[in-house]
């Protein structure tokens, strides 16, 4: 041993980067902590019946047959409209352009405006495409915004916001605090005051960022909220990004208000801040795929965006399935129709079932998730009794769910559990389960 | 985290603000006649001195470089679209900021490179429709054997490119969330082929694989990781212009080049890697690691053994990375065996852990629209950084399922990558051949999709104007598209890039034709 010890000091290791080293990326926190419990000992129906059941995951699995579907209908679909796999192969195989096919951006600018009811327009030749809206949001970062800078972010928010804004970027997220006294709705007390402190750490403001529909919420933001949000992104000259990635996954189309519908309201006027994040991923439940997109009302952040895409392009053949895929309106409409019914029974379903158990939730109406009230429960108010229960739940009750905490959230006991990334069957397991837990806990 | 802030100045108007301040004031004691000839001199050489320093600082950053992945760049109008659409079109440029990183990157393109792929795109060459189109010779596209790919595809994919077999449109397994660093049996399939492309000298270890979209993110993945913001890599020039685009725009690593000469057939030489090494000390920047490519692009000549192992030796020493670009392994035409730094890195067990290899489908698979790349390292650390930060540059799960089915055939891709060589070798003997009959020479190359073009007794003057100016009469009268060596950073003026594998052979006459007459209108006059 000693004699290894040794050597090492003689040979010093070479050196890696900072970025290299960092913890930045999170996956050390209780968020990434449970998946990995989740790995050791996976939910199966059959042969683990009494694994962890995964509710830690934003996947949307409730419409895969209608995709399997259509593909089984239109395996020509993923020809370049050709008969075969070989007449279409040799342009993807070239195609390499960081504009993107006309065709693809052409299918993605007419989804976007199908979810959202026709209510705004979107031009083809403002769509940015990455692999995923990851890569979307740190390329919008690394354009925004300088190291050192600050991007506001209403809490609670996404955890991985954390890695995808920050890790090679240096850019620091400053948290816009929202509590349940309101329903977490953002005000401009707390936009104001997140401003303040960022200026105090000697941080410029560079942008507010907003995901609407919310995760971990799971609920829209008011077209109020988001005019005054629009509204203090214009009086500080700051860019404003909205994350729409959830918007097909709304309950209904009526209740979701994009930021592309108020700016076309107000003729575009303070449009040059605003830039939109999209992705197929929860939507249509293609994660897998890789596809996300910047929508920019501002030309040189398109510009910019598109030559940065180099380092986060989609296939060629990837961009070439969506396109004949998203550009079938009658399927996609149907699709987007149905999706939503059948997201929103799932949620009736797990909201019931905890209510039925004793535990209230957020009141929402969008995304594959709901925001569920523990605090109740808790032996004190605090960050500690949340890691405590969270570890007891993914412990005893063997389900992973996330902890308000790893979304910065300020109030202590709120949990997001995940509804749509698994069959009806395991989510009524999931309930027993609570409910089982629940009562132990009353009886004691 | 905060990292130290770019060298850039953020906004170009402080610096000379700063400095104006500092001069104004001795400027009114002259004026007022104070202070007399010492400053009546100095004032003035300094204010020389300053406005040089001004005017370099200043002067526009190197364009946006050339990209392995894009043919089209010029952004300077959107498309217009009528009525309502219009006023979505009509963007703005905004007063909101927009950071250092993008201002550097959003003037328009004046790079040769860019400029010759727009005149392309513009008037491209057809043998029917357009024969006086402007000819491609500036991307190193592979084009020679796609038709086996489609042979191989009409036998096994019947329906849909989405997969083979019944299962074909089942999306299970790949549409849902999967390990951003690619799905394991893709891993084994692309260190299959490595092994295949390069010869089997080496056999890759799928648990060393890293997939990424592309070569170009996977270079910018170790770049991160393996350099701090304003550290540098040594770089062997001429380079791959991308390069500069890939290493120093978001990472914001430098690259010192490393100059290879003709005299020297464009070899790299350990003495001059050392010169540049420790100049780069003296002046107070921190090395961190040498790229070299290999098969080397845009010359196309390769590294022997002995020179790897060398090269090993010197990152050892100095206690720095090497990072590989071998990209172009599998596209070898010459005599000389291909050896990846894999190879030397296996055989010395101690040392591995400062190398890293970049591969990708692009060239060798003529497949750049797929995005495939690979990030593949001996370092345990670097490996497990590499795959979180895949997650920004990942590959499609649809891609890598039907690329494994094509990959898993051993039978077809040796009979591929055989072939591939066999056709890029004949096309580079006529290309080669062509040239010389116009007493054009190039250096000796033995990988890569180009080759290497002497043109400087043509250019006149002799120096980068010169170089630029003949490339215009080229692409202009002419009308082909070649890759000056400026763009490529190098020192000797007169040099061009000129692929030749997105030609067929019957076009070779048509552009030696072409190159007969602006040869002999520059032959310098006797």
């Amino acid at each position: 041993m000693a004699i290894k010890i040794i050597e090492q000091q003689q040979q010093p290791s070479v050196g890696l980067s900072r970025v290299a080293v960092s913890d930045t990326h999170g996956e050390d926190s209780p968020y990434f902590a449970g998946w990995k419990a989740y790995d050791q000992d996976p939910y199966d129906e059959l042969t683990n019946p009494s694994g962890v059941i995964q509710m830690g995951l934003a996947e949307n699995q409730v419409s895969f047959d209608l995709l399997e579907k259509y593909l089984e209908e239109h395996p020509e679909a993923t020809n370049n409209g050709s008969s075969t796999a070989a007449s279409g192969f040799r342009e993807n195989a070239l195609f390499q352009d960081y504009h993107g096919l006309q065709s693809f951006r052409k299918a993605m600018a007419s989804f976007m405006e199908q979810i959202r009811g026709g209510r705004a327009k979107f031009s083809p030749d403002r769509i940015v495409i990455t692999a995923g809206a990851t890569a979307a949001n740190e390329l919008l970062t690394f354009i925004l915004a300088d190291p050192g800078d600050a991007l506001l972010i209403p809490t609670p928010y996404y955890p991985g916001f954390d890695r995808d804004l920050r890790w090679r970027t240096g850019v620091n997220i400053v948290p816009v605090h929202c509590d349940s006294s309101n329903n977490f709705e953002i005000t401009r007390q707390a936009l104001e005051s997140a401003y303040k402190e960022a200026e105090s750490k000697n941080m410029r403001v560079r942008g507010v960022l907003i995901t609407n529909p919310s995760n971990p919420l799971g609920a829209t933001i008011k077209r109020a909220i988001l005019e005054q949000v629009l509204e203090f992104a214009t009086s500080k000259n700051i860019h404003l990004v909205s994350d729409e990635i959830y918007s097909g996954s709304a309950f209904s189309s009526g209740e979701f208000v994009s930021i592309a519908e108020i700016l076309e309201a107000r003729n575009y006027k303070d449009s040059e801040r605003v830039h939109i994040v999209y992705s197929l991923s929860k939507d249509l439940g293609l994660p897998g795929f890789r596809v996300g997109t910047i929508y920019s009302y501002n030309d040189k952040v398109v510009t910019t965006a598109r030559r940065m895409s180099s380092f986060t392009l989609i296939s060629s053949q990837t961009q070439q399935l969506l396109a004949s895929m998203l550009s079938d309106r009658k399927f996609t409409e149907m699709y987007i129709r149905t999706n939503r019914e059948r997201l929103r029974q799932r949620y009736q379903m797990i909201v019931d079932g905890l209510k039925n158990a004793g535990i209230q939730c957020l009141e929402g109406n969008a995304g594959l998730f709901c925001w569920m009230n523990m605090s109740p429960i808790l032996e004190k108010p605090n960050r500690e009794q949340e890691l405590a229960l969270w570890e007891l739940i993914l412990h005893e009750v063997k389900l992973n769910i996330s902890p308000g905490s790893s979304c910065h959230c300020s109030e202590p006991g709120w949990f997001r559990v995940c509804f749509a990334n698994m069959s009806e069957k395991t989510l009524e397991v999931a309930l027993t389960r609570i409910h089982h837990f629940m009562e132990r806990r009353r009886v004691r | 985290m905060t990292r130290t802030p770019s060298a850039e100045p953020k906004e170009s108007n402080r610096s000379p603000t700063r400095t104006g301040m500092r001069l104004i004031v001795p400027l009114q004691g002259i004026v007022q006649g104070r202070g007399g000839l010492i400053l009546g001199s100095l004032i003035p050489c300094t204010l020389f001195y300053f406005l040089q320093f001004y005017l370099k600082r200043h002067r526009s950053p190197p364009q946006n470089p050339p990209s392995r992945s894009t043919s089209a760049a010029n952004l300077s109008e959107l498309p217009r679209s009528s009525s309502r659409a219009n006023l979505l079109s009509r963007g703005s440029t905004g007063r909101a900021h927009v950071s250092a990183r993008a201002s550097s990157i959003a003037k328009p393109n004046a790079s040769p490179y860019y400029i010759g792929l727009d005149r392309v795109r513009e008037d491209p060459y057809d043998e029917m429709s357009n024969p006086d189109g402007v000819i491609q010779l500036g991307l190193s596209e592979n084009r020679l054997s796609l038709d086996l790919i489609e042979e191989w595809l009409s036998r096994n994919c019947t329906d849909s490119i989405l997969g083979v077999g019944g299962d074909a449109l089942g999306l299970n397994g790949i549409a849902t969330y999967q390990p951003m660093d690619g799905l394991m049996e893709f891993k084994v399939a692309m260190a299959d082929f490595m092994t295949e492309a390069m010869g089997k000298t080496v056999s890759f270890d799928p648990s060393r694989v890293v997939v990424t979209s592309g070569a170009t993110p996977a270079l910018e993945i170790l770049s991160f990781c393996l350099a701090d913001h304003g550290n540098a890599f040594l770089v062997p020039a001429p380079y791959y212009p991308g390069f500069d685009r890939d290493i120093r725009w978001r990472a914001g690593v430098e690259l010192i080049p490393v100059h290879c000469r003709s005299c020297d057939n464009f070899t790299l030489s350990i003495t001059a890697l050392e010169q540049a090494f420790n100049q780069a000390r003296k002046r107070g920047q921190k090395v961190r690691g040498i790229l070299i490519s290999n098969p080397a692009n845009p010359v196309g000549n390769m590294l022997n053994k002995d020179m790897l192992y060398d090269l090993l030796d010197f990152a050892r020493e100095r206690n720095i990375h090497i990072i590989s670009d071998e990209i172009f392994a599998g596209s070898t035409y010459g005599n000389e065996e291909f050896v990846s730094m894999a190879e030397i890195a296996d055989s010395e067990d101690a040392d591995k852990d400062r190398v890293h290899i970049i591969y990708g489908l692009s060239k060798d698979f003529s497949i750049p629209g797929f995005r495939v790349g690979v990030i593949y390292s001996f370092n345990e650390s670097v490996l497990a950084a590499s795959r979180k930060l895949t997650r920004f540059s990942s590959v499609s799960t649809a891609t890598q399922k039907l690329l494994v089915s094509m990959l898993s055939d051993k039978r077809f891709i040796q009979e591929y990558l055989k072939t591939n060589k066999q056709r890029i070798r004949s096309m580079y003997d006529l290309f080669v051949a062509g040239l010389r009959e116009l007493g054009v020479e190039c250096t000796k190359s033995s990988g890569g999709l180009y080759c290497w073009v002497d043109l400087s007794r043509l250019i006149s003057p002799y120096n980068e104007k010169g170089e630029l100016d003949l490339w215009d009469k080229l692409l202009n009268r002419a009308k082909i598209n070649v890759t000056p060596g400026s763009a490529c950073h190098c020192i000797e003026p007169g040099w061009f890039r000129f692929c030749f594998t997105t030609l067929n052979e019957k076009e070779i006459p048509v552009v030696m034709e072409r190159m007969c007459k602006v040869v002999e209108s520059c032959k310098p006059s006797v």
